[in-house]
């Protein structure tokens, strides 16, 4: 069996943490990659001026990976600081998910990480 | 029927991968060591440009690559080999016509072009219409997934100058009417042109470009046994003899004067600088080979496979299948998708199982938006392809399931 779809994987795509709407997001974007079809947003809470992220939700529609990815990644930034999560990288994604990706897929993988960042540079 | 067992001999890649299903032959096909053979023999015993020497393997080489297009000619039915000009593959070939029509195009006249288009008959008409301040006009598919004659009609006005329509649709399957559809083009407008994309067509059946009555006519030699790097382009012999070249240098040239260059007639002033002279001597071996098989065989196997696919997979549950119903008005492609389950997961899961399918758009966007769609999984098929490639599909689908579940 293709290790790409290991339970953990798996799980997060048929049941992913922090999907839906914040009530008063402090600041939301999206993005999506055209030829796979895949489409993603992301609102972020930050209180009272503090720099860490107080919740987080996400929406959108795409392949196993890419929602997993998302699924992952969102439960992980909870609580850290904003200036560490735009320092995240391509790397720190594919260690979360913990498997070997073709060149084609990794853009999958990308698409939370690319969010997550245009969400963030748009807090004020 | 074709004997595929006893085909499947002839393509080497099952020797090296021995339980590879490829159902991917709409992208491209599988090769046979007959076009492989014929390629690599250039390469041993006469690799000399064409149209240079004067000597006997220059010689050799380029009554190889001009036997090819009178082979391509016979092929499809054109009447005259000078209306055979090879390219690159079918994208150049409608590129070249987009900029011969391009130059005489006005602001306000029309391009027609369907829904169904691959990208290659889509996005040069449209970045022509732009550019001239033409009008690019869809003319899309009725529920049944069929172009529909009476739409067109109303389409088309006295500012039509083109007509740009696949053959037959790599995502959806459907055949069209061809020769129907330029008969009312033509009685409409007589003066409008007609483009007709035979990259899924040409492969897979009996094509008469005399009997359709079109005037420019592309497809790819990789999707039917041949090699990559080739596409040929029809056009009738007055409209190519009138187009400007596309392209300047040598092997088009009459001669080249200081402050002015005489150009060759057509075929050789659309085919400047030393072409993929390997590629087409092969193309001529996978003509001979399909002649061979027999074009009618051809098309027949595909239809009873397709039938046979389309029954199976119909019973996987939350299934849906696009494109015509009826097998006589589809070629070998089936398109779907599967709840809940994104194309792209389908694929990856099938290639652990060395199964190959396609999973996007297939190059064909604007259709897919029309659909609704964002992507699909597409299964296609030719010659080498069997009912155990498909159960092997159907099996596969159903693990993908069980993994998803
Ligand atoms: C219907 C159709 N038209 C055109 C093309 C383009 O062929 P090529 O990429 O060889 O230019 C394809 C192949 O992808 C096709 O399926």
């Amino acid at each position: 069996m293709d290790l790409i779809y290991r339970e953990q994987i798996l799980e997060h795509y048929k049941h992913p943490f922090n999907f839906g709407v914040l009530d008063n997001p402090s600041s939301e974007a999206s993005d999506n990659i055209v030829s796979c079809g895949d489409s993603l947003s992301m609102q972020v809470l930050v209180k009272n001026k503090s720099s860490l992220v107080a919740d987080i939700k996400f929406q959108g529609s795409g392949c196993a990976i890419s929602i997993a990815s998302a699924s992952m990644l969102t439960e992980s930034v909870k609580g850290q600081k904003i200036g560490d999560l735009k320092n995240l990288s391509k790397n720190d994604i594919l260690t979360m998910l913990g498997i070997e990706l073709s060149p084609t897929r990794v853009k999958c993988a990308l698409l939370s990480l690319e969010v997550l960042h245009k969400t963030l540079n748009q807090l004020t | 029927m074709l004997d595929t067992d006893e085909l499947k001999n002839d393509f080497p890649i099952f020797s090296h991968i021995k339980d590879l299903v490829y159902l991917d032959s709409g992208a491209t096909s599988l090769k046979p060591r007959q076009v492989i053979a014929k390629e690599n023999e250039y390469y041993h015993k006469y690799s000399a440009n064409i149209f240079r020497g004067i000597y006997k393997i220059s010689e050799k080489a380029t009554a190889e690559y001009e036997a090819v297009r009178g082979k391509v000619a016979h092929f499809i039915g054109a009447k005259n080999s000078r209306e055979i000009v090879f390219v690159r593959n079918a994208t150049e070939a409608v590129n070249l016509v987009a900029a011969g029509i391009g130059k005489t195009l006005k602001p306000g006249d029309e391009i027609i072009v369907s829904i169904m288009e691959h990208h290659s008959n889509f996005v040069p008409w449209q970045q022509r219409s732009l550019k001239k301040n033409a009008n690019f006009k869809i003319w899309n598919t009725g529920r049944d997934y069929m172009l529909n004659l009476l739409e067109l009609e109303k389409l088309m006005s006295s500012r039509t100058r083109l007509v740009a329509i696949t053959a037959v649709s790599n995502v959806l399957g459907t055949i069209n009417p061809i020769k129907k559809l330029v008969a009312t083009i033509k009685k409409r407008i007589p003066e409008s042109l007609v483009l007709i994309d035979g990259a899924q067509a040409v492969p897979h059946m009996k094509v008469d470009i005399e009997d359709l009555g079109c005037d420019f006519y592309v497809f790819s030699s990789h999707k039917m046994l041949g090699p990559t790097g080739v596409g040929v382009l029809w056009g009738r012999y007055e409209l190519l003899h009138e187009m400007h070249p596309y392209q300047y240098g040598g092997d088009m040239i009459q001669a080249v004067y200081i402050d002015h260059t005489d150009f060759k007639d057509t075929p050789h002033k659309f085919e400047a600088g030393t072409p993929h002279i390997a590629g087409v001597i092969g193309l001529g071996a996978a003509i001979d080979y399909l002649k061979d098989l027999g074009m009618e065989n051809v098309r027949r196997h595909e239809i009873e496979l397709t039938t046979y696919a389309f029954e199976k997979l119909k019973l996987i549950n939350g299934i849906t299948i696009y494109g015509p119903t009826q097998m006589e008005d589809r070629g070998g492609v089936i398109s779907f998708t599967i709840e809940k389950i994104h194309a792209h997961d389908i694929a990856q899961i099938l290639d652990s199982r060395n199964i190959c399918i396609r999973a996007g758009h297939h190059c064909a966007m604007p259709l897919h938006l029309s659909l609704n769609l964002v992507s699909t999984a597409r299964a296609s098929f030719y010659v080498y392809s069997t009912e155990k490639d498909v159960d092997a599909l159907v099996e596969g689908l159903k693990f993908v399931q069980k993994t998803f579940s």
